[in-house]
């Protein structure tokens, strides 16, 4: 079976603190701060490594993403997956949810495999839209489920359950299908030494917007009909009233403020 | 000239990290507070290749050096002083056997100690001072083809845990009427040999200290390792080259903690209405933290590549092991300062690592022996 995870390097939650937005252009300022393997993606790296692991076949990784996140990529090769790509150039920066799943797809049609399984994560811990799954199932007309766990391939099909509000739902998918994985649905292994200076060993690809021949209005900033709107400061400060008198009196002016402001007492 | 890590060793560190992310840090402060040896984790370090990383493939290690082995006891120690003496210990074991055993005995015992199916450890010291290392009374004596031992060590790093110890003994005397020590290997469960009392320590705990007791133990002759008579140099050059390499790699983490604690606690703690960390006097223990640990770790990080080129670096280790120790100390004395009343609480890991690090103090040696070993270097080099 061939499976190929989709991936992204993203500034590390833990630092968010540290990160800012460029007011003129509307985008992160994410210097400075390291990155990370996006953690959902980990989760969908170590479901196809546990899908191989059961049905043989290889696990390609794919990235968009700049060159100097090349070890976020290796960390997925350490990981167990048989072979990585980068999409990458300087005609990609800039890219949304659109143009991106646009060269993802351009990248996995480059590859000239046909991938049984397409696997995401759910979303990134930076943009955190969920669009790019949905958005690369529907380029390459395979069909698709989101937040996904339980990954079971039988017979030519997927069955996968999915968490919601009122419970758990099943689903069962003909191969090929991409799915995205729940953060939760599984624990990434951790990485051993060994397999660190295997991954140091493997080579990985690049791909430019030349080898995979893209439509250059589809790529990039350029590309990317999305357009940052206003950006707004939330106060979060709390607005704190002394209300002073005896204690009966108190209660009624609680009361009374709660009343006012829509809570049914 | 290059200060820098190398690519695979960034990636190793993050490895370690994220198996101490989930492993260790969560349980740490639970094994200082019961004295509990996480042994079980084991098996698990022997995977990851944690254990032995030092150690040549062929002999089921990882192949790399004793920076990389540095960087995982670093990553360790930063959460669990503890843990990074059982395995640092394990690993003394380990190199006395890599660097002087013969090809059967590494073949045999190396493989089961890179996978952490057994534990190992090396025991010098003795009731007479562990600084007299020649000093010491426990006697090996040739019968045909067994060695018989006698005598007692203590405060011994996995004494009660060891499968297989590393043991020095006086084996007879040199023209002079000095004494010639030879390492034995000893297997637990040899008749006679065992553990002894074992010692409540104040820091590192998690990691077991104790008495090996030798009363009449019998093994072959070819329980040897390196030649007969030479156990002294095999000794000292491990104690003094992966032991005291392994404290100041101890103390590099306890350094780390240090700061990133510092820190943390500087940026959430609120006095005036403002973090403390706005105050000059609090940016100045951090600044300080911060210096002890970027000293400390470049004296310790030349010294392991200076090994690792197949040079001597026994001076090298003792000025890493000396100031890692010192720096820690006062590191964490200053961090508990910072956090006021916060320090001295246990939910905090400031008093731990004030703890850690004067335990570190004497083991592998005391800063008296680290300052003559130094001073020797000093004298000859300077001259
Ligand atoms: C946590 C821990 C783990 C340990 N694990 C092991 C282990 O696994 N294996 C093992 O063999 N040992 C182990 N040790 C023992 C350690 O190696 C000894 O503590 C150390 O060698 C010092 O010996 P001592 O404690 O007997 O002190 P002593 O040798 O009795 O020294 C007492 C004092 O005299 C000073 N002194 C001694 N000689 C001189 C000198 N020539 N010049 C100036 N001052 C001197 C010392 O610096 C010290 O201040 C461990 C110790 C600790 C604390």
């Amino acid at each position: 079976m061939n499976i190929i995870v989709c991936v992204k390097p993203v500034p590390d939650p833990e630092k968010y603190h540290l990160l800012k937005i460029d007011t003129k252009t509307k985008r992160l300022i994410r210097e400075g701060i390291p990155t990370i393997l996006n953690p959902c993606d980990r989760t969908a790296v170590e479901a196809a490594l546990q899908l191989k692991e059961t049905h043989g076949g290889k696990v390609v990784i794919l990235s968009m993403a700049p060159l100097f996140s090349q070890d976020r990529i290796r960390e997925a090769l350490a990981m167990g997956a048989d072979e990585a790509y980068i999409a990458c150039d300087a005609l990609f920066a800039g890219a949304d949810t659109f143009s991106t799943s646009y060269t993802l797809m351009k990248a996995i049609e480059a590859l000239g495999v046909r991938f049984d399984l397409i696997l995401t994560g759910t979303e990134s811990a930076d943009g955190a839209t969920a669009n790019v799954p949905t958005q690369l199932a529907e380029w390459l007309s395979y069909p698709h489920a989101t937040g996904v766990s339980d990954i079971e391939v039988r017979d030519g099909y997927a069955t996968v359950r999915k968490k919601i509000e009122q419970g758990r739902i099943g689903y069962r998918i003909k191969l090929p299908v991409l799915l995205s994985v729940e953060k939760n649905a599984y624990r990434p292994r951790l990485i051993s030494a060994m397999n660190v200076i295997g991954a140091g060993k493997k080579t990985i690809g690049i791909l430019t917007a030349e080898t995979l021949g893209v439509d250059e209005c589809r790529v990039g900033l350029k590309g990317s009909p999305t357009r940052a709107g206003e950006l707004i400061q939330l106060d979060l400060r709390r607005a704190g009233r002394e209300i002073s008198g005896e204690p009966e009196e108190i209660a009624r002016r609680i009361v009374d403020i709660a009343k006012k402001s829509g809570v049914n007492c | 000239m290059d200060f820098n890590f190398t690519e695979d060793q960034v990636m190793l560190r993050k490895a370690f990290a994220d198996f101490v992310a989930q492993e260790v840090a969560p349980k740490a402060a639970e094994w200082d507070a019961s004295d509990t040896c996480p042994v079980e984790l084991f098996p698990m370090m022997g995977e990851l290749g944690i254990l032995g990383v030092f150690v040549p493939e062929t002999y089921g290690g990882v192949g790399l050096g004793h920076v990389e082995r540095l960087i995982a006891l670093e990553e360790i120690a930063r959460h669990s002083a503890g843990l990074a003496m059982f395995v640092f210990t394990h690993q003394l074991g380990m190199a006395a056997l890599l660097e002087n055993g013969t090809e059967d005995q590494k073949k045999r015992y190396l493989p089961l100690l890179c996978a952490g199916e057994k534990i190992s450890g090396l025991a010098t010291t003795e009731p007479t001072g562990g600084s007299d290392l020649l000093g010491a009374n426990t006697t090996a004596v040739l019968e045909e083809d067994h060695w018989v031992l006698n005598g007692r060590k203590c405060f011994i790093t996995n004494s009660h845990l060891a499968d297989l110890a590393m043991v020095t003994a006086k084996s007879g005397e040199d023209e002079k009427g000095r004494n010639l020590l030879t390492i034995y290997l000893i297997e637990k469960g040899t008749e006679g040999f065992g553990p002894g009392r074992k010692e409540h320590k104040m820091g590192l705990r998690g990691s077991v200290t104790g008495e090996l007791v030798l009363n009449n133990v019998r093994i072959p002759k070819e329980s040897v390792i390196g030649a007969v008579g030479k156990g002294y140099g095999i000794a000292a050059k491990t104690i003094g080259e992966v032991g005291r390499a392994s404290m100041a790699a101890i103390c590099v983490g306890i350094l780390r903690g240090c700061v990133e604690e510092s820190v943390k606690f500087a940026n959430e703690r609120i006095v005036y209405g403002k973090p403390i960390a706005k105050l000059q006097p609090i940016q100045f223990h951090i600044a300080e933290n911060r210096l002890d640990y970027e000293a400390g770790k470049l004296l310790l990080y030349r010294a392991a590549k200076t090994k690792d080129e197949g040079k001597s670096a026994v001076a090298e280790f003792s000025m890493a092991k000396h100031f890692g120790t010192e720096a820690a100390s006062r590191a964490a004395k200053r961090t508990i300062e910072l956090m006021g009343a916060y320090g001295v609480i246990d939910e905090y890991p400031a008093g731990r690592f004030l703890r850690d690090a004067l335990t570190s103090i004497s083991s592998g040696g005391t800063s008296e022996i680290q300052r003559l070993i130094i001073a020797g270097d000093t004298l000859k080099t300077f001259a």
